[in-house]
């Protein structure tokens, strides 16, 4: 059982009123509809909600690769909302670590290199070794993609993510694609990095089990946050239940 | 109405639209070159083989110094000859007021009041001449237009040492001289070189021939053996100084329109294949692709009861209609570019009509064949298609396993980025693609040089030709041999710094069964005007006791240094000698062999002769010197060297440009369908790895840098391979074009080898950016939430 709670209440996002809307001919799609929220140093937090609901949209323009209809995102000191695409860019590439549900892993390079390959553009990476160490991988450094189970390919892309030390990590469906036993593996891994790093981490997810390991769980309903409730008492990854 | 499937079918079309283009293309270059090809050689025979027959056209010449006419009766009887004509045939210099320098002129007689059954003229303009009006003449057609000349027109010539003014009375064209080359040419001059035809009684009289002819033509009937008429007609006429019979394949003009078809019929056997080839390549690549992406839908197609062979046809007619793009485009470009160059021949070679040859079947057979060549090439693609069960196809495809460069341990990435290792692997993983698409480069590559390699040869063949070897301004022939005072007499010529005699004879050598009828030519040891080099070119002179061959002359009579060969002198009532082979010399013009200049005159046994000088001119001083040529009876011919060398350089640079044009658009359209659709494939299997790229912070230039990384690779691994296989195809082409009139030497300069490599790469360059601006726009966010 984890007691603790985020090392601050500094924001590293704070979201003002964002409307994001998508136009496919004549259909409009107003996929966040007026979100207000904060995301503190170190918090782990958890976003829960159907599909739809407007969770993976924010954290598309929380992370960089969408722009909002309106309102404001600052990261830190900096207002995204502003940004231009190659200041995006620079943004995705020096403060934020992303995993997915289908890993994203480059088939045609091992895992020592898939996870390299961020290092060598990262202003202060740790070794890619060191990385694939946090997620019990340092057995598998050799493997391409192709010759690890799903587990493991999601364990290479945490150890990716992390590894340029990024001040956030969004995981968009993490163990979307896997079984109970490899969830639980990989929730330890986002979980150890949380604590050890210090990085704030926003999940993903349609298991509402997961929500126990949050410091605090958003609940998404038709592009709105309907609920934030906080867990005073966090939840151990081995202790969720599937 | 159409099925549903063939909705599908339009709108994959509709949606690959820019990668059928680029394949089309290809395809349509083959088509074009196919129907260009084929359709040209056709029409060149047909027009060709028209026009002999209309004209009855010679199938034996023979070339006698003076025999009487009562032989007529006895060339007749000789077995399978159907017609005779005995004529007067004489070279004649013309004096042309439009004219500075001397042109020259071959007169031909006609028969008086009749019309001749071999070689009839066809009449464009006017009539032909009356034996009545001794001045009459009929001219050659581009000779006429060459000076502006119509019936009415006069013009002087000096024939038999006199001069005489000549009225055109008709304007003609003649099946012997479709191509006629003026004395020490390489390329026609229809304005220094003229045929005309005169009354034969007037022609005896003015060149002492009466009661008597110097050339001989027979037709012959279609079983008669060739062999054995000119074996007679050399029997009968060797008393009168016969120099050989010809068969009407060793007619230069004959033989310069096989030279022109057989070239023809190299490009259609060449070129149209390798176009075939690569699109049938690139139909395999786009084909792939797309089935590997509709993996799904195949499999739903056959769980809700399509057949095998359904699926299969509803890919294999893809492949047909983008075939279909190519063969219209072909068509279209070929159809049109046919009718040009047919044209062309219309110009460059004198014919009354032209028969264009473009029928049905030259488009059903090329149709035919491309579509075979690209559904051979979609055979494997297809075939994944109907072996696919659909349980199996409704699954994802298992993931691509790499394997690494080298056995390198997990840290040891140090020699490439993992952006570089990502290209190079993506090459290596899938070998047989990278190769053909690195050899369908390649191929443009050596199109390129094959085209651009005739600079070189020609700039070569010039300077050792008219700086190396023939280095004087001029050579006159004169009417007769005379004295080596004639040498002299011509030193003293204004304008004449230098000459140097010359003799030259037809020999009939012999070398077992294997026999060539050629010209010998002396050549002094103290020659400074004229040298022979060896075939390292360094300049040599023939020692006295032996012959010295040109490479295609010891090459056809299988001899080396020392064989031992027997001459027939043929001006010298065939008499035989036996002279060894002293060596292999150089030879891009003609048949030759060179003898010492005093061995010569031994053989001859006919004391110092010459048959003509070479000589050196002032430049300020060449109106005196033509005006004294045209005076001077015993000069028959002058051939002006500077002039034939601008000449030759260009009509062979006009042609040569017209060709490199060509090669450049068909070398960039290899390049751009190659490239161009070998990028859009590997974007469009790696548009997943290269969004996540963009998502991890990677700029689009660095996620370009992957696509690029891999085309730059292949487009450089092609260089060397194309430049070798250009090499190739220029070794196939100098050979093709070898023939007894010319050789063209193999020089392939590093310019040439770079200009190719530079025109290539950056066709190259253009075609992956047209897809890195697909790599700016990819979509980061839904490639994210799919499986592949």
């Amino acid at each position: 059982m984890l007691m603790d709670s985020p090392n601050s209440t500094k924001p590293v996002f704070h979201v003002e009123d964002l409307t994001k809307v998508y136009r496919t001919g004549d259909v409009e799609v107003r996929a966040l509809n007026g979100v207000d929220m904060d995301l503190y140093e170190g918090e782990m937090a958890v976003l829960l909600g159907p599909s739809g609901s407007g969770k993976s949209t924010l954290l598309n323009i929380i992370g960089g690769l969408d722009e909002p209809t309106s309102g404001k995102i600052w990261f830190k000191d900096l207002e995204l909302s502003s940004f231009s695409q190659s200041q995006l860019t620079r943004y995705r590439r020096d403060h934020v670590g992303f995993v997915f549900q289908f890993y994203n892993l480059i088939p045609s390079l091992t895992a020592w290199e898939n996870v390299a390959l961020i290092t060598e553009v990262s202003p202060a990476p740790m070794k890619p070794e060191d990385a694939l160490a946090m997620v019990d991988l340092e057995d598998r450094m050799d493997h391409f993609p192709a010759q690890m189970s799903g587990g493991e390919q999601q364990r290479v892309a945490i150890a990716r993510a992390i590894a340029k030390r990024p001040e956030v990590l969004l995981c968009d469906e993490p163990t979307g694609a896997l079984d109970s036993q490899t969830g639980i593996i990989v929730l330890e891994a986002l979980n150890r990095i949380n604590t050890e790093l210090g990085t704030s981490t926003a999940i993903i997810t349609h298991n509402a089990g997961i929500q126990k390991i949050a410091h605090r769980v958003f609940s998404f309903l038709d592009g709105k946050i309907s609920s934030v409730v906080e867990n005073d008492i966090r939840s151990a990854p081995s202790e969720v239940e599937w | 109405m159409l099925s549903v499937l063939d909705r599908k079918l339009v709108r994959d079309l509709w949606r690959l639209w820019a990668q059928i283009i680029a394949v089309s293309l290809v395809m349509g270059c083959g088509v074009m070159t196919l129907i260009l090809a084929l359709g040209s050689t056709r029409s060149l025979e047909e027009t060709r083989s028209a026009f002999y027959e209309r004209s009855q056209f010679a199938s034996v010449f023979a070339t006698v110094t003076r025999a009487p006419l009562h032989l007529k009766n006895r060339i007749a009887a000789i077995d399978g000859v159907a017609a005779v004509e005995l004529r007067v045939v004489k070279q004649a210099i013309l004096d042309l007021e439009d004219l500075r320098e001397p042109a020259s002129g071959i007169v031909v007689s006609l028969p008086d009041h009749r019309e001749t059954n071999v070689n009839r003229l066809y009449v464009r303009q006017g009539r032909l001449p009356d034996p009545s009006r001794p001045r009459e003449v009929a001219v050659v057609e581009t000779f006429a237009k060459a000076h502006g000349f119509t019936p009415g027109d006069r013009f002087k010539a000096i024939m038999n040492g006199q001069k005489r003014e000549l009225e055109i009375v008709g304007v003609v064209l003649s099946a012997e001289y479709i191509y006629a080359i003026g004395p020490g040419d390489m390329v026609p001059d229809e304005r220094r070189f003229g045929i005309f035809f005169m009354s034969q009684k007037v022609l005896s009289a003015i060149y002492d021939l009466d009661g008597a002819f110097n050339n001989a033509i027979t037709t012959t009937r279609k079983d008669a053996g060739l062999k054995s008429i000119v074996e007679d007609l050399d029997a009968l006429l060797e008393p009168y100084g016969g120099t050989g019979a010809i068969e009407r394949d060793d007619q230069t003009s004959h033989a310069f329109l096989d030279a022109e078809l057989s070239q023809l019929r190299g490009m259609a056997t060449v070129i149209p294949p390798v176009f075939l080839f690569i699109s049938a390549f690139l139909v395999n690549m786009i084909l792939s692709r797309l089935i590997a992406l509709e993996r799904e839908q195949i499999g739903l197609l056959k769980a809700v009861g399509y057949s095998n062979i359904a699926v299969g046809w509803h890919y294999a007619k893809l492949v047909v209609a983008i075939c279909c793009v190519g063969i219209v485009l072909g068509s279209v470009a070929g159809t049109w570019l046919g009718r040009g160059m047919t044209r062309l021949y219309g110009e460059f070679f004198s014919f009354p009509f032209l028969v264009f040859s473009q029928g049905a079947d030259l488009y059903v057979i090329a149709s035919c064949v491309t579509i075979a060549s690209a559904l051979l090439g979609a055979t494997n693609a297809i075939w994944t298609t109907v072996a696919l069960p659909p349980a199996v196809a409704m699954r994802p495809p298992a993931p691509t396993r790499y394997r690494r460069l080298a056995n390198t341990g997990a840290t040891s990435l140090k020699l490439f980025s993992p952006l570089t290792t990502m290209a190079v692997r993506h090459l290596i993983r899938w070998p047989l693609r990278s190769f053909l698409t690195i050899f369908g480069t390649s191929l443009s590559v050596g199109l390129l040089v094959t085209a651009l390699f005739s600079f070189d040869s020609i700039d070569h063949m010039i300077d050792t030709i008219f700086f190396q070897t023939q280095r004087q301004d001029a050579t006159l022939t004169f009417s007769s041999s005379l004295s080596p005072q004639a040498v002299l007499a011509a030193a003293q010529l204004p304008g004449v710094l230098q000459a140097e005699g010359f003799r030259t004879s037809a020999v009939l050598m012999r070398n077992g069964h294997v026999e060539k009828t050629l010209q010998l030519a002396s050549q002094s040891k103290t020659a400074l005007l004229t040298r022979v080099l060896d075939v390292d070119e360094l300049p040599v002179t023939p020692p006295s006791g032996g012959l010295l061959l040109s490479e295609r002359v010891a090459e056809q009579m299988s001899v080396r240094p020392g064989t031992i060969l027997e001459l027939e002198l043929l001006e010298q009532q065939n008499r035989l000698v036996h002279i060894p082979v002293v060596g292999v010399v150089q030879g891009m013009v003609g048949l030759t062999a060179y003898i010492d200049e005093q061995a010569f005159d031994r053989i001859m046994m006919t004391g110092p002769r010459v048959n003509g000088a070479h000589i050196r001119t002032d430049h300020d001083q060449l109106d005196a010197l033509y005006t004294a040529v045209k005076e001077t009876p015993s000069i028959a011919s002058i051939a002006l060297l500077g002039l034939s060398r601008e000449r030759f350089r260009a009509t062979i640079e006009e042609n040569i440009l017209i060709s490199v044009m060509v090669y450049v658009t068909l070398a960039v359209i290899i390049t751009f369908g190659v490239i161009y659709n070998s990028a859009r494939i590997q974007l469009s299997e790696r548009a997943r790895e290269l969004a996540s790229l963009r998502v991890f912070g990677f700029t689009r230039s660095e996620v370009s840098s992957v696509l690029l990384t891999e085309l730059g690779i292949i487009v450089i691994l092609a260089q060397p391979l194309g430049w070798l296989l250009g090499y190739g195809f220029a070794v196939l082409v100098t050979k093709g074009f070898e023939s007894d009139l010319f050789r063209i030497p193999l020089i392939i300069n590093q310019s040439t080898y770079a200009i190719s490599s530079f025109v290539v790469i950056a066709a190259g360059v253009l075609s992956a950016l047209l897809v890195r601006r697909r790599v700016d726009r990819l979509d980061l966010i839904s490639v994210l939430k799919t499986r592949e």
